[in-house]
């Protein structure tokens, strides 16, 4: 959506993609979107973050994270946590949902699709194991604030679902 | 420093803070394992929220204070919370009455604060907007579920409607900093929620086949720092590892 305000030095791409999610840990701090920006100035990185949640406890430890991940390629950093805009589920990218349904997550659904998921008018959320739609609404809230828990009817597995944002 | 908007900041975070403590009490203790999950998911919510309002004061303030200080670090009196939020977890249906009573409120407040001249306070208002929208709907779902479910859970969200409703006038109270913050184009002017708030609230209350109460007297006070019996306690659990060991940190 607006991932063209994202901008991301080139040489630092490769550092930051080997940082993953603490609690997701398939997942990249740039697969998820977290990161906004990350540029050297004056021989030192400025990396901006924002929260997927505002309470989302990973964020000090992907800051320390980042911040390891630079020293050992050899640079000085300072991490940044921004607010605004306010990151959304748009900013996951395509590699990031697939390695979430691998993973056993299934992937955020549109804004309007997650209503009616979430409130169990309609069945649009597939299973991460078998695939089947009928799927039920165990819980609208899960392991973690960015998380729903979802059973499947068919292979009876629950499941988690990302919430769309 | 400018403390209209330092005293602006804690009477809207001073709310999340301890709606906050109180759903964090029942981490382990809800009725149920969903309940007990949606309960301290929306307390981590309101507490980042408050994270991000505490740290804003804490820089208007300067000296090197953080956000602990802030929190922590209060008589009672300072605290300028809507007595709403400071209710005990008498039972289930209380709980979800005040989340509801809250939520709905909460939601249209963000709303406004969204449009806020300052940019802080518009970024955490654009950021919680979309956690209060969840909050919103799981206490409203709860409110229709409970109310039109059997009899006794009717009647129990009933009586905690009845119990509640007399703090619920006070969230479209103004107190002097609002006044200035309001005219400077930064603060929100509660007084224009009160009407879709009660309609809205109402519409929801319809649906759950719950009376809304007839009140013609309205407790306040919070926002003076004036506060309920139930605080005390409440920032005495709260405040314990501050006071116990000053300046303990992670």
């Amino acid at each position: 959506m607006t991932s063209t305000e994202q901008h991301i030095d080139e040489v630092l791409l490769s550092i930051l993609s080997q940082v993953s999610d603490p609690e997701i840990p398939v997942l990249t701090i740039l697969d998820m979107g977290v990161v906004r920006s990350a540029s050297i100035v004056n021989g030192e990185v400025l990396v901006k973050i924002t929260p997927t949640y505002s309470g989302c406890p990973a964020m000090d430890v992907i800051g320390d994270d980042i911040k390891t991940a630079l020293e050992i390629a050899g640079y000085k950093s300072k991490v940044e946590l921004v607010l605004s805009p306010a990151w959304t589920t748009d900013w996951i990218t395509e590699k990031g949902r697939k390695a979430l349904e691998n993973y056993g997550i299934a992937a955020p659904l549109d804004e309007h699709a997650d209503k009616e998921a979430l409130l169990g008018n309609k069945k649009r959320v597939k299973c991460t194991n078998c695939g089947s739609i009928n799927t039920k609404l165990v819980s609208q809230f899960g392991s973690t604030a960015c998380k729903a828990l979802f059973k499947c009817e068919d292979c009876l597995e629950p499941f988690d679902y990302f919430k769309c944002l | 420093m400018d403390s209209n908007l330092y005293n602006y900041i804690l009477g809207i975070a001073d709310n999340n803070l301890i709606l906050g403590q109180r759903l964090g009490e029942l981490c382990g203790h809800g009725p149920s394992l969903e309940t007990d999950i949606a309960c301290t998911n929306i307390s981590l919510d309101l507490f980042g929220q408050v994270r991000s309002y505490f740290q804003y004061a804490a820089k208007l303030k300067g000296n090197n204070i953080n956000e602990d200080e802030v929190a922590f670090l209060r008589p009672e009196r300072e605290y300028k919370n809507v007595l709403l939020v400071e209710q005990p977890n008498t039972n289930f249906a209380y709980i979800i009455v005040r989340q509801f009573l809250f939520d709905a409120y909460h939601l249209l407040f963000l709303q406004e604060l969204q449009k806020s001249k300052d940019i802080t306070l518009s970024a955490i208002a654009n950021k919680s907007i979309k956690e209060v929208s969840y909050h919103y709907r799981f206490s409203s779902d709860w409110i229709k579920r409970l109310g039109d479910g059997t009899d006794e859970s009717q009647a129990k969200i009933q009586n905690a409607i009845n119990d509640l409703w007399t703090y619920t006038d006070e969230l479209f109270h103004q107190v002097e900093a609002d006044k200035i913050l309001i005219e400077a184009g930064v603060g929100v002017d509660v007084t224009q929620l009160k009407a879709p708030y009660y309609s809205r609230v109402s519409e929801v209350l319809a649906q759950a086949t719950i009376q809304v109460p007839d009140l013609k007297y309205f407790q306040k006070g919070g926002k003076q720092g004036i506060h309920t019996e139930h605080m005390g306690f409440l920032l005495a659990d709260m405040q314990y590892m501050q006071r116990a060991y000053p300046n303990m940190t992670w």
